[in-house]
């Protein structure tokens, strides 16, 4: 293992912006949004103190922000930005074009709830919008994991074999306003890991070969569909780079990563799916269950694009009643996002699990472990009856 | 300045086989704007007539650089390519000396492309944007504009029995790139190629931001005919509905002035859009139309003076 740099305290917010001085991208545009708002301003301190070669570009809106990452990616440079809710939202129309063109642009998003009403407040409602945007996806559970997939989504997106921007996240003010220690990685270590641009078409190259291409052109009936397609397959095409930039970075360092991440489910019975920062708070339950006996886990779920359902259907096919945590509601009379995700995976296994759907934690309601304790009992219910009596629940929330 | 014989032997970037209507301003303008650049340039297209007539896929009548990403955003795209340009010139990794234009419809600038279209102003980026301003949204099938001018029928301003027409005036959109003081903003139209050219030479020299708002008849949103595309361009300056002049660092000055000023309807009694308002009983209408011709031909000449 390589010496790695030092042990530091910081928020979510100033990792990610940590992460994208190392890396040092040749373009950053962005627009302030709360609570991504301090990883712009630190970076754009970096930039004044010429701590990178970055040029900044302070865009007039997140569109514009996003507009500008495309038009700078499409000239072969590595481009990096960051927003959150609103901002995602406002980038909607700009995530497709940014995957449909396959330019690997690397985004920090700190998730937080969408209006309205308003709130600033974390839930994965901003993101979970983007999910059929073509962008890669990759959801943190700690300050150290926002850090570390901030560092290897540059490697993933950037992998001639994908070509596809990537979105790494981080729970609003839970992780991005919140000081934890972590290990960073020395400046020369993420240099190295991340390497230089590989090559690929785009508009500068052509031009220095004086062999202009064409980007974005108009696709009717009888080309648009095989390039759709392309993308659909680059989007499998990450699942293999996904997994190995995760291995090669704990040989490196000492943190590996997959797709999900299992927590007791070896015997368990019942199982929770979580995302984000609430896995640490659902451990802590999982641990207390298991100190009575009771055989409950958890599975997290790391990268959610692409949707690893081999992983979902290695560790949770064994568990009998599995309750799916989704922050995020998709209004269709149904269930949260996560949920039908998490269902369609399960739905061949010969076992067939018992699923329930709970949302919770919307506009950054707190999720106190007598929250995750009630789920539980709701699916050690399920267990014993065996009937399924509910299909969605909404988890503290006054009714 | 080159002459039109040296300008017709150079090479063509943006060439025939683009499926513009005939007549159409815009192809007419896009190459004009691209025979007057002698360096590399690096293109991009706002969504729009000219956009989806040039690079239907798996073709492409672009032998430059190209980008089209969305339709309110080219300032933003080209801004986020001559960054990217910017880097790579500081790191040593490109040699050549690039120019960056962007062209949008009036849709594209006028409107919904205002925000980055001023966002990219005020950063004052390198770059060179061009308005082909047909005065309405023609690809999507001649709807209104803030750029349609007073009394012409479109279809959501259609003349009607109750309401004649659009009733609105057209945005000052130069006054408005003016007030940016960017370094270099002008009119032009592609019926005075010379005028075109040169001001498209200043403005790709100019150290910043430059803006060209360019007259670009449509004969189908217009209607006219195909043959007096250039014509009608040049009764618009001639009537001084669309004087042509430039603001150098903020410094107006008429680059053409009418021998004689004609009276509006010169200019639109060979567009049927403004058929109603030629009608004996909308003739307040064409006064209306007449004076705010006047008053802005007026309000630019106190500018040129006092400049």
């Amino acid at each position: 293992m390589a010496q790695n740099g030092t042990r530091a305290a910081k928020t979510g917010n100033e990792v990610f912006a940590e992460a994208m001085r190392q890396i040092n991208p040749d373009v950053v545009a962005a627009y302030p949004i709360t609570p991504a708002t301090e990883i712009v301003q630190i970076f754009s301190q970096f930039v004044a103190d010429g701590l990178v070669k970055t040029e900044f570009l302070p865009a007039e809106s997140e569109h514009s922000a996003m507009s500008a990452c495309i038009g700078a990616s499409a000239c072969g440079v590595r481009a990096m930005t960051a927003t959150s809710s609103q901002g995602l939202a406002l980038m909607w129309e700009m995530l497709y074009i940014a995957a449909g063109l396959r330019l690997p642009i690397v985004m920090a998003v700190v998730n937080r709830a969408l209006s309205a009403p308003i709130n600033i407040h974390c839930d994965h409602s901003d993101t979970m919008g983007a999910r059929d945007s073509g962008w890669i996806q990759i959801f943190s559970e700690n300050v150290q994991e926002s850090y570390d997939n901030l560092i290897q989504a540059v490697r993933i997106a950037e992998h001639p074999e994908v070509c596809l921007p990537v979105m790494a996240t981080t729970d609003g003010f839970i992780l991005s306003h919140c000081l934890e220690t972590l290990e960073l990685l020395t400046d020369s270590q993420v240099q190295e890991f991340v390497g230089p641009v590989p090559a690929r078409e785009n508009l500068l190259a052509s031009l220095e070969a004086n062999k202009p291409i064409t980007i974005g052109a108009l696709d009717l009936q009888d080309y648009y569909f095989e390039h759709r397609r392309q993308v659909a397959e680059a989007m499998s095409k990450s699942l293999p780079v996904i997994r190995q930039v995760g291995q090669q970075f704990g040989e490196l360092f000492g943190r590996s990563y997959g797709f999900v991440e299992p927590y007791q489910l070896d015997d368990a019975e019942v199982a929770v799916v979580v995302m984000g920062s609430t896995t640490g708070t659902c451990r802590e339950v999982v641990d207390k269950l298991r100190a009575s006996g009771k055989k409950a886990g958890l599975l997290k779920i790391r990268v959610f694009r692409p949707f690893p359902v081999e992983e979902i259907i290695q560790f949770l096919s064994p568990i009998k009643v599995v309750g799916i945590m989704d922050r995020a509601d998709s209004l269709n009379a149904v269930s949260g996002p996560l949920y039908p995700e998490v269902c369609t995976a399960l739905y061949d296994c010969p076992s067939h699990p018992l699923t329930v759907d709970f949302i919770y934690g919307l506009g950054g309601r707190d999720v106190p472990p007598g929250d995750i304790e009630n789920i539980f009992t709701d699916l050690f219910s399920l267990l014993s009856t065996g009937k399924k009596n509910f299909t969605v629940k909404y988890v503290g929330v006054r009714e | 300045m080159p002459t039109l014989k040296e300008l017709a032997n150079r090479p063509e970037r943006f060439v025939s086989g683009h499926r513009l209507c005939p007549g159409c301003g815009a192809g007419i303008v896009a190459r004009q704007v691209m025979l007057a650049i002698t360096k590399p340039a690096v293109v991009g297209c706002a969504t729009g007539c000219l956009e989806v007539s040039s690079t239907i896929f798996p073709y492409s009548a672009w032998k430059t650089p190209w980008i089209h990403s969305a339709f309110e955003n080219v300032a933003a795209t080209i801004s986020g390519a001559v960054v990217a340009y910017q880097a790579l010139k500081k790191q040593g990794k490109i040699s050549q000396d690039a120019v960056f234009v962007a062209f949008g419809g009036d849709g594209g600038t006028y409107d919904i492309g205002l925000q980055s279209l001023s966002g990219a102003a005020e950063r004052n980026h390198r770059m060179l944007y061009v308005c082909y301003d047909n005065q309405a949204y023609m690809n999507t099938g001649i709807q209104r504009s803030s750029a349609t001018p007073f009394g012409a029928h479109t279809t959501t301003t259609p003349a009607g029995k109750v309401i004649p027409g659009k009733m609105q005036f057209s945005k000052d959109l130069p006054s408005i790139m003016v007030a940016h003081e960017v370094p270099y903003v002008a009119t032009a139209i592609p019926g005075r190629w010379n005028d075109l050219v040169s001001k498209v030479e200043k403005a790709v020299t100019c150290g910043g931001f430059a803006f060209l708002d360019v007259l670009s008849p449509c004969r189908l949103g217009w209607p006219h005919d195909p043959a007096l595309t250039m014509e009608i361009t040049r009764l618009a300056a001639d009537t001084c509905f669309w004087p042509l002049y430039e603001v150098v660092e903020g410094k107006y000055r008429l680059t053409y002035r009418p021998k004689e000023k004609k009276p509006i309807t010169e200019w639109l009694k060979l567009q049927r859009r403004f058929s109603n308002l030629l009608k004996p009983e909308n003739s307040g209408l064409l006064e209306q139309l007449q004076k705010s011709v006047d008053t802005r031909w007026e309000r630019l000449l106190k500018k040129c003076e006092s400049s």
